[in-house]
């Protein structure tokens, strides 16, 4: 009877969560439409998120771009396939690892501190006093967030699919000897938009995602210290792994025919 | 008393999991009068103005501001509500990411009542009244004592001149010497705009300072309410046992409190 007892604890704390996101999610998304619009705080948010995320995202992209590079001369020069790098440097980059590993450090980075901001705002009664000072937290917290998440990523994500493709071509040109203009004219010819596209729309959807956590756990995080430390590790790793689903459902709707 | 009553709560009943914090709960405060609210440390003082506020619902009865109940109204009758009160926070509450200035004219700029560019004259006319310099406008509220920011947070409470305000604590964590200072501010802005009041505290010198009424809150309800002047002479055993802080009398002192 307890095991039933404890399924049935679990269940129902699974489905208040899921009911408690869904409700936030909806009023944070139609506050974005709604006016009044702080464009301040947008473009404060913009700036935090896209700006101040470049030179950790970029230092991630040009490594992947090298790695990938040197792992593909490794595995095709046994088949004499060495030309097939640049497309598939290009393709993993726009496809997958641009908008992954932007995600994926951007939900460390961003996640992490919305969650702590607004988790210490919470435990604080700022987002109380917001309220009695007649302003909606929804709109003046969560609103600019999710906006600048889902305009930045993709700015951040095309930032990082061309560093990513130049890492290739450093390692492709001074460490295994291609000639420049071939590996540019493969890397171009390679490129197609749906790939980059794919990746567009992935970035859009974890930008969405990683502001969403960070809202959403800071804005329900109680208990001083202990609570805001909790929210902020809920955002980054629940952040993290709805950008690996969604990586698969996007891209299971965008190349499976 | 040919005042109208300003808040009345009838019947006010609010209960977190199996603990009944109000019950039934009656209290009305009259215009312009300064009511003091003094109960021991979870009975119920805070989730009372929380109530009166909206920032929680109760679970059933009627809260009357200007005779419109309050309890369940719309969101944009909430914030027209919320627009003609002003609140002083236990710890000030006051928005870590804005300069002082902006801090007490947030309401204002919000509903750009002013510009920005008027926001600091405005703002050092009302940080003049509780006794603070100009030098403090472009200070972040994490480089003010504590007793500062009580004074920051009282500056934008009265900031929308409102015809309510709510004091939670204000003397809670301050030394004697600021805890009267912040006692002689209150009084003075209570009588400078003439707004009604309502505090809550458990600091007796303090209530006996600043209300005109006083009434005790214990076991969900008003046990007993009266002049402030009487409150020593009355010869209510609850009144007389949390006067002298004495640990037996009809005050149960409950190990969770």
């Amino acid at each position: 009877m307890n095991f039933l007892q404890a399924i049935g604890r679990i269940l129902l704390e699974f489905f208040a969560t899921a009911g408690r996101l869904t409700l936030f999610t909806i009023s944070g998304v139609s506050h974005i439409f709604r006016p009044p619009f702080y464009y301040r705080i947008i473009l404060k948010q913009m700036i935090d998120i896209g700006f101040y995320s470049l030179p950790v995202v970029g230092l991630t992209a040009v490594f992947a771009g090298m790695v990938l590079a040197l792992q593909s001369y490794t595995g095709f020069s046994r088949f004499q396939a060495e030309g097939a790098i640049a497309n598939v440097v290009v393709i993993s980059i726009t496809r997958e690892l641009g908008p992954v590993l932007a995600g994926l450090m951007v939900a460390g980075r961003i996640g992490a501190s919305v969650a702590a901001e607004i988790g210490t705002m919470r435990v604080t009664e700022q987002i109380d006093a917001l309220t009695t000072l007649s302003t909606n937290p929804m709109k003046y917290l969560v609103a600019p967030r999710l906006l600048a998440g889902i305009l930045m990523f993709p700015i951040l994500v095309t930032i990082a699919d061309s560093i990513g493709i130049f890492g290739g071509y450093i390692v492709a040109v001074f460490k295994l000897g291609f000639n420049p203009s071939n590996y540019i004219q493969n890397t171009w010819d390679f490129m197609t938009f749906s790939d980059y596209f794919s990746g567009i729309v992935k970035a859009a959807v974890f930008g969405f995602l990683v502001s969403l956590m960070g809202c959403y756990h800071g804005y329900h995080s109680k208990g001083g210290a202990q609570g805001v430390g909790m929210a902020t590790t809920n955002a980054v790793v629940s952040a993290s792994i709805l950008i690996l689903s969604f990586d698969y459902i996007i891209t299971e709707l965008f190349f499976t025919q | 008393m040919s005042r109208p009553v300003k808040i009345s709560m009838q019947k006010v009943c609010k209960r977190f999991g199996e603990k009944r914090v109000l019950d039934n709960m009656d209290l009305d405060v009259i215009t312009g009068e300064s009511m003091v609210i003094i109960g021991g440390s979870g009975t119920g003082k805070s989730v009372t103005i929380k109530c009166i506020q909206g920032l929680l619902t109760p679970d059933s009865g009627s809260i009357l501001i200007d005779g419109i109940d309050t309890v369940g109204i719309s969101e944009a009758k909430r914030q027209a509500i919320n627009k003609q009160i002003g609140m002083l926070f236990q710890g000030a509450a006051l928005f870590d990411s804005l300069p002082v200035w902006e801090n007490v004219c947030f309401a204002l700029l919000a509903e750009h009542k002013i510009s920005r560019k008027d926001g600091p004259d405005f703002a050092r006319e009302k940080l003049a009244l509780v006794g603070l310099g100009a030098d403090l406008l472009m200070a972040s509220p994490a480089d003010l004592s504590g007793g500062m920011q009580k004074r920051v947070g009282l500056a934008r409470a009265i900031a929308n001149n409102p015809e309510i305000i709510f004091f939670d604590e204000p003397t809670t964590g301050l030394d004697p010497i600021m805890a009267d200072l912040i006692n002689n501010l209150i009084e003075h802005v209570n009588k400078e705009i003439g707004a009604t009041a309502l505090t809550i505290t458990h600091d007796m010198k303090s209530a006996k300072k600043i209300g005109d009424r006083i009434a005790l809150l214990y076991g969900g309800k008003i046990v007993w309410i009266g002049n402030a002047a009487d409150i020593d002479h009355c010869g209510n055993p609850y009144v007389e046992q949390f006067i002298q802080g004495a640990t037996t009398g009809p005050i149960k002192i409950s190990a969770r409190a």
